[in-house]
C-alpha cells in the first residue's frame, strides 16, 4: 500500500484512493472467481452460495450483528502484531498470547464467581493482559539481550500454550460433565452484549484499543520513540532511547493486548474455556495486520472483509452443506491475491 | 513392566514419529535455499487427505502415497509463486497457505471420513522370521518407515556433497553473491520449495495411510509446526533432524511407558517438551551465531536489476 502512496503525489490524492478501492475490489472479485470455480467443481452452485453468503452476513440486522462480532477477536490480535511491528519486532505469537490470556482470564472466573459484575470483569481483563504479557515477555527479553530472535521463539511458544491450556482443562478446570470444556461462566463473568446480540462490549474495548494505538503513535513522544527505533535500532539508541527497555515493554504490551483477544473470547463468546477453542485466530491476527501494512484504519478494513467472509462460511455449511472448514480456502484466495499484488491490472509499475 | 510392552512402546513410538522426520527434512531443504515455509501445517493435511482419499478409490496405498507426495510438491509451489515470483512477505505468505491447506483438505477428505483401508503394507525383518509372532507383528514396519534413515542421509549427500546442494545453500546464505557466480536463485528456490513439498507429501503420506489409517479434519495437529521447530533444533542439518524426530518419539514413547506402568503425567505437558527442548537448545547457542540460520532466510531476492 505505501508503495502505490509514493507512485501518487498528494495533489491526486482522489485518483489515489480510487485506484486504491478499484485494486481490491478486482482482487477481492478475483478470489471470489477462484472460489467459484471450486464450488463448481464440488458441485455446488455458486451464485446460490454467494447470495447466501452475502444476505446472510450483510442482508439482516442480525447477520451483520455476526460480522461484528466475528470482528472483534481480529481486531485485538491484529492490534497485538500491529503495535510490536512499529519498533521492528515480528509477533507470530499472538495465537499463543491469546491462548495464555484466556487461560488466566478463566482462572480470574472460576476463582472469584462471587464477585460482582463491574468487580470481576476488570479483573478478568487484568488477568487475560497479565496472562498475555508474561507469555510475550519471554521472546521480548531473549530478543532484547540479543540471544534469541523473537520470530522463532513466538512461534514455539505458541504450539506450547495450547497444551498448557489443555493441561489446565483436564487436570484441574473441567466440569463435571465435560472433560474437554470448563464449567460455563458465571453471568458475572460474562461481558454484557449489546441489543439482544451476540456481539459484546469486546467491540467497543477493540475499537478504543485501535483509537488509542493511532493517538499514542502520532502524538506522544513513545510513539515517535517507537518510530524512530523502527527506523533505525542504532541510531535511535545513540539518541539515548532506552532500546532494551521499549522492545521488552512493546512485545509486553502487544502480548497484553493479545491476552486481552482471549478473554474477549471467553467471556464474551462462549462463556467457557475449551479445548483449543482458536484455530488460528492470532495467526488470522498477523494475517490481516501484515495486509493492513499496520495502520489502524487498513486493520478494521480487513477485518471487516474477513469476518464476512468466515461469517457466511457458517452459511455455506448450513445450506450447501459443504464442511465448515472449506471458507478457509476462499479466505486463502483472499489472502493470496493480495499478498501477489497483481500489477497488471495498473498498467505501470507502482 | 515385561520387555513385549516395552518394544510395544518402541514401535509404536517410531510409527508416530516418522512422518515427522521426512517432514523436518523437507523444511531443511527449503530453509537452506532461504525460504521459511509456516504453511507446512496446511501443505501436511492436503498431502494426507488426497492421499487418503485416492487410497480409498484405488485401494492401493503405493497409489496413494504417490498422490499425496505430488500434492505436497503442488501446495509448496503456490508458496514458491507468492514469495519468489510476487516477492510477497515469506511469513504471512505461509500462513496464508496454512489456511488454504485447512479448507482444501477438509473438502478433499469430507466423503471419506471413517472410511476403511489397508494401509501401507509392513514387510517382516527378514532375520525375524524365527522369533514369537507376537515379536514379528511388533517390529514389522512399513517401507516408509525402512526408507527414513537413508532418506535423511540421501539429503545430507544431496545438500553437502553435490553442486546442485552447494548451490542451493549459497542461495540460502546469499542470493546475489550465488547470481553472481553464475546460479539462478529463482530457479533454485523453486526446485528446492518441490523437493521439500514432496519430502512432507511422504511424511503425511505416512500419517494417515499407515499409521491413523484414517482421514479427521485438523488430523495433523501441529505437525508441521513441530517439524519447523525441530528444523532450528537440528540447527538446519539433515542428520541432526533425525535426532529432532527421535527427540518426538522419545517424548511420546517416554509418555506410553508413564501411562503404562501407571505413572500419571498429563500428556499436554509432555507433548511440550520438543518445543521447550529446542527453545533451551536456541538459548545455549544463542550467543555462538557462526553455525545458526542460513543468512538470506525470510528475504526477498529482488532479482538482479
Amino acid at each position: 500500500m505505501s508503495q502505490s502512496a509514493e507512485a501518487y503525489p498528494r495533489s491526486n490524492f482522489s485518483s489515489w484512493i480510487t485506484n486504491i478501492l478499484a485494486r481490491y475490489t478486482f482482487m477481492i472479485v478475483l478470489a471470489f472467481l477462484l472460489f467459484a470455480f471450486i464450488l463448481l467443481l464440488s458441485g455446488k452452485d455458486p451464485i446460490q452460495s454467494y447470495k447466501d453468503m452475502f444476505t446472510s452476513t450483510l442482508g439482516s440486522v442480525y447477520g451483520f450483528s455476526e460480522v461484528l462480532l466475528a470482528m472483534i477477536p481480529m481486531l485485538i490480535t491484529a492490534l497485538a502484531v500491529a503495535l510490536p511491528s512499529r519498533v521492528g519486532l515480528i509477533n507470530v505469537g499472538g495465537e499463543g498470547q491469546l491462548y495464555i490470556g484466556a487461560a488466566f482470564a478463566t482462572w480470574g472466573a472460576l476463582t472469584f464467581q462471587d464477585l460482582p459484575a463491574w468487580v470481576l470483569l476488570p479483573l478478568m481483563m487484568l488477568l487475560g493482559m497479565l496472562g498475555g504479557a508474561l507469555w510475550a515477555f519471554i521472546p521480548g527479553y531473549l530478543k532484547a539481550i540479543g540471544l534469541v530472535n523473537e520470530t522463532i521463539t513466538t512461534l514455539l511458544l505458541n504450539s506450547v500454550a495450547p497444551k498448557i491450556v489443555g493441561f489446565l482443562i483436564f487436570g484441574y478446570w473441567h466440569s463435571a460433565m465435560d472433560t474437554v470444556k470448563t464449567a460455563n461462566f458465571v453471568p458475572a463473568a460474562r461481558l454484557p452484549t449489546f441489543f439482544g446480540t451476540r456481539v459484546h462490549l469486546g467491540l467497543i474495548l477493540a475499537l478504543v484499543l485501535l483509537a488509542l494505538f493511532w493517538f499514542f503513535m502520532t502524538y506522544t513522544r513513545w510513539g515517535l520513540e517507537m518510530r524512530a527505533i523502527g527506523g533505525n535500532p542504532q541510531a535511535a539508541r545513540r539518541n539515548g532511547i532506552p532500546l532494551k527497555k521499549y522492545l521488552i515493554t512493546v512485545m509486553c504490551i502487544g502480548g497484553a493486548i493479545a491476552g486481552l483477544a482471549g478473554m474477549s473470547q471467553v467471556s464474551g463468546f462462549y462463556g467457557v474455556l475449551l479445548l483449543n477453542f482458536s484455530i488460528g485466530l492470532g495467526f488470522m491476527g498477523f494475517l490481516i495486520c501484515w495486509l493492513a501494512g499496520g495502520e489502524p484504519i487498513g486493520i478494521l478494513l480487513m477485518s471487516f472483509v474477513v469476518a464476512i467472509i468466515t461469517t457466511g462460511g457458517n452459511m455455506l455449511q448450513l445450506t450447501r452443506d459443504l464442511p465448515y472448514a472449506t471458507i478457509n480456502i476462499l479466505l486463502a484466495f483472499t489472502l493470496f491475491v493480495v499478498l501477489a499484488r497483481p500489477t497488471f491490472f495498473e498498467g505501470k509499475k507502482a | 513392566m515385561s520387555l513385549l510392552s516395552i518394544l510395544g512402546v518402541l514401535s509404536s513410538a517410531i510409527f508416530s514419529g516418522v512422518s515427522l522426520l521426512y517432514t523436518t527434512l523437507g523444511e531443511v531443504i527449503d530453509e537452506r535455499s532461504g525460504i521459511v515455509n509456516l504453511g507446512l501445517e496446511g501443505v501436511l493435511l492436503v498431502s494426507a487427505s488426497s492421499g487418503f482419499a485416492v487410497t480409498v478409490l484405488s485401494s492401493n496405498p503405493y497409489l496413494g502415497m504417490l498422490v499425496a507426495v505430488l500434492a505436497g510438491g503442488l501446495m509448496n509451489m503456490i508458496l514458491g509463486y507468492l514469495v519468489i515470483h510476487r516477492q510477497a512477505n515469506q511469513l504471512a505468505s505461509g500462513l496464508a497457505l496454512m489456511f488454504f491447506g485447512f479448507g482444501l483438505s477438509a473438502l478433499i477428505g469430507k466423503p471419506y471420513v471413517g472410511a476403511k483401508i489397508n494401509g501401507l503394507p509392513r514387510l517382516p525383518l527378514p532375520g525375524l522370521s524365527n522369533l514369537p509372532r507376537l515379536y514379528t507383528s511388533l517390529f514389522s514396519f512399513d517401507l516408509l518407515i525402512y526408507l527414513a534413515i537413508p532418506m535423511a542421509i540421501l539429503v545430507w549427500w544431496l545438500l553437502f556433497r553435490t553442486r546442485w546442494g552447494l548451490g542451493l545453500r549459497a542461495v540460502g546464505e546469499n542470493a546475489d553473491t550465488a547470481f553472481a557466480s553464475g546460479r539462478d536463485p529463482r530457479l533454485i528456490r523453486y526446485q528446492a520449495l518441490f523437493l521439500g513439498g514432496l519430502l512432507a507429501g511422504l511424511g503425511a503420506a505416512h500419517l494417515s495411510i499407515a499409521y491413523t489409517m484414517n482421514w479427521t479434519e485438523y488430523m495433523t495437529a501441529g505437525r508441521g509446526f513441530i517439524a519447523v521447530a525441530l528444523v532450528i533444533f537440528s540447527r538446519w542439518h539433515p542428520l541432526r533432524a533425525i535426532a529432532g524426530a527421535l527427540l518426538f518419539s522419545g517424548a511420546v514413547a517416554f509418555q506410553l511407558l508413564l501411562q503404562s506402568s501407571g505413572v500419571q503425567v498429563s500428556p499436554f505437558l509432555l507433548d511440550t517438551i520438543p518445543y521447550i527442548l529446542t527453545l533451551l537448545v536456541l538459548i545455549a547457542w544463542g550467543g555462538n551465531r557462526k553455525q545458526s540460520a542460513p543468512a538470506s532466510l525470510g528475504r526477498v531476492y529482488h532479482g538482479a536489476e
